[in-house]
């Protein structure tokens, strides 16, 4: 009982999958704390089981996803800026707690992360006609190249960057019509979990994000060789060692990787990201009279 | 009281919330490894790999046929499943790409899903998929004669029908979602076994709920008591809506645990499914190379 004679009511930090918010079905959880080393959480320890259940949810949602309107998955992620927007203190304090620094800097990156949002948003409808093209060919046809998603796509996210280098990961690959599963940042996962609060009240179908939370070891490696992931993102793996091993897993069923160099998340992307998860489909068409 | 209705009478009610809770205290078993890829073959040739659409193309039913025999081509260890369940039109096409394989043929008959047509076109319906080649016969029960209480009519069509079906093995479809009670499932097992069902079936898959953990059971518990009264042995084939590796591991388990290890045998289990083919080859995948795969690595029926 707090000082005003109320029931603290704590909150449960859970998983995201499939739009709905389990716990880990190993039962487990481990401890986070923050800068300070005071004691913040019990987070869900996922397990393997959890990683596959994920993958389940984010392939039964992803051809529905992709096929749904540029326009409208544009309009979804702008749904979720709005829902983070009021959510602004209650990250600016978990990322505070998580990160350290003042009440100043951790506004700052909330700032800067639901300018990401919105930016990933603009971007829904104009990347086929960025990146698809009319190619220019020696007989009476249409030839056109235009971008598709990749599919279901593994992200490792950024460890040292729980909020703003999550969503730089995860906006990218899901505007264009892919789906992903989220493996959060270990030592630093509660804003995540709350990403995911934002998510499944912003329209997004059930299935297209899932976060989990846990330890990166652990749960990596399935991600990584798992035959129904077609793309991974290593950006949150600073180890190079278990890097080199998820590429090899990864390569056994060609899945796409992305292993980028270190990246400062406050500066304005480029279009890598948007360009790894998507994959050129060129079709011939007749030219009529 | 004629000798049927004395039984039927005499049979002891379904304690409901118990034996929800034998069921569920069941599932929770977990199998692993050696045993999992034991229970997984298992599975595999207890599959009555079905299709009944009104969508059906000759074509359809050749793919199914080839899949059945061998499920998956890459790997020559992987059995066949036990039978094809198709509709009687499909039953020529099916057989002619079966031949030879030792999968059986199964045939839905007697008006199917319903059941509501006179009994000599079920009779007709019945002995033209025997001719054409089918070498098991499903046929539903008259639910609209057992639930108004007419049990002689029900024991008497399915002894009609199965002189029908001659050689053909007879599998009783008691529809059990729409019998309402545990104790209708009790009694229609006991009334399908005396009129000379080979296999009892839960349903058609065309009403919900279809098969369920609690009805199989109750099920395999009539199988095992009628044979320690008769001596004749009844096989069991739960269908509809067991679609993961996970739900086909709880029903074996029940078996084993209820009727006993006599029916862990295709001959006297079986699972009615389509898309649960996919789920164990998926598994057995996975236990073969370690990691976990996808439909992309099974083929689209």
């Amino acid at each position: 009982m707090s000082e005003t004679g109320r029931i603290a009511v704590r909150k449960t930090y859970k998983l995201y999958v499939g739009g709905k918010f389990p716990r880990s079905e190993s039962g487990r959880s481990y401890l986070v704390t923050g800068a300070d080393g005071t004691v913040l959480a019990n987070a869900s320890r996922s397990s393997r089981k959890d990683v596959r259940d994920a993958v389940v949810a984010a392939r039964a949602a992803q051809k529905g996803w992709a096929t749904a309107t540029a326009y409208l998955r544009g309009q979804i992620l702008y749904r979720a800026a709005e829902m983070m927007e009021g959510r602004r203190a209650q990250f600016a304090e978990e990322l505070r707690a998580a990160e350290g620094g003042s009440r100043k800097q951790a506004e700052a990156r909330v700032d800067a992360t639901i300018d990401r949002w919105v930016w990933y948003a603009g971007w829904a409808d104009k990347v086929p006609q960025v990146l698809g093209n009319g190619n220019p060919v020696a007989g009476p046809y249409f030839n056109l190249s235009s971008p598709e998603p990749t599919g279901v796509v593994g992200v490792i996210a950024p460890q040292h960057a729980p909020l703003l280098g999550l969503v730089s990961a995860i906006a990218p690959a899901i505007v264009t019509g892919n789906t992903v599963v989220v493996i959060a940042s270990e030592k630093m996962p509660l804003p995540a979990v709350t990403l995911g609060e934002v998510l499944a009240t912003s329209d997004f179908p059930g299935g297209v994000v899932n976060i989990l939370t846990g330890h990166t070891g652990e749960m990596a490696p399935h991600l990584a060789s798992h035959a129904d992931v077609n793309g991974l993102d290593l950006t949150g793996v600073d180890d190079p060692e278990l890097a080199r091993t998820l590429e090899a897993a990864a390569a056994d069923n060609l899945k796409r990787v992305l292993r980028p160099a270190a990246e400062d998340f406050l500066a304005e992307p480029t279009l890598k990201r948007l360009r790894t998860w998507t994959e050129t489909k060129t079709v011939w068409h007749p030219a009529g009279v | 009281m004629t000798e049927l209705s004395t039984l039927l009478a005499g049979l002891p009610g379904v304690d409901q919330v118990g034996a929800e809770q034998r069921a569920a205290s069941l599932a929770t078993r977990s199998i692993k490894t050696s045993a999992k890829a034991w229970a997984i073959d298992l599975s595999i040739r207890m599959v009555d790999l079905t299709t009944l659409e009104g969508a059906d193309t000759p074509g359809k039913v050749r793919t199914l046929c080839a899949k059945a025999i061998r499920p998956e081509p890459s790997d020559p260890t992987c059995p066949s499943t036990a039978a094809i369940c198709v509709y009687p039109s499909m039953v020529p096409v099916a057989a002619a790409a079966l031949k030879g394989s030792g999968v059986h043929l199964a045939s839905v008959a007697t008006a199917f899903p319903s059941g509501q047509a006179p009994l000599q076109v079920k009779l007709d319906d019945t002995r033209a998929a025997v001719e054409a080649g089918a070498d098991e016969i499903d046929m539903v029960i008259s639910r609209g004669a057992f639930l108004a209480g007419d049990y002689q009519h029900v024991f008497d069509e399915i002894v009609a029908i199965k002189e029908a079906c001659g050689k053909a093995h007879l599998k009783v479809i008691l529809e059990t979602g729409e019998l309402g009670t545990y104790d209708n499932v009790r009694k229609a097992s006991w009334l399908a076994m005396r009129a000379g069902a080979d296999f009892i079936k839960t349903s058609t898959g065309k009403v919900a709920p279809a098969a369920t953990l609690p009805v199989t059971m109750i099920m395999l518990e009539a199988v095992r008591d009628f044979r320690e009264l008769t001596g004749r042995q009844v096989g069991v084939k739960p269908a509809g809506g067991i679609k993961t590796t996970k739900d086909a591991m709880k029903y074996l388990v029940v078996v084993n645990e209820v009727a006993g290890p006599d029916w862990l045998d295709p001959d006297w289990f079986r699972f009615g499914a389509s898309s649960l083919l996919n789920d164990l080859l998926m598994q057995r995948q996975k236990l073969a190379t370690g990691h976990y795969s996808g439909p992309d690595y099974v083929t689209v029926d």
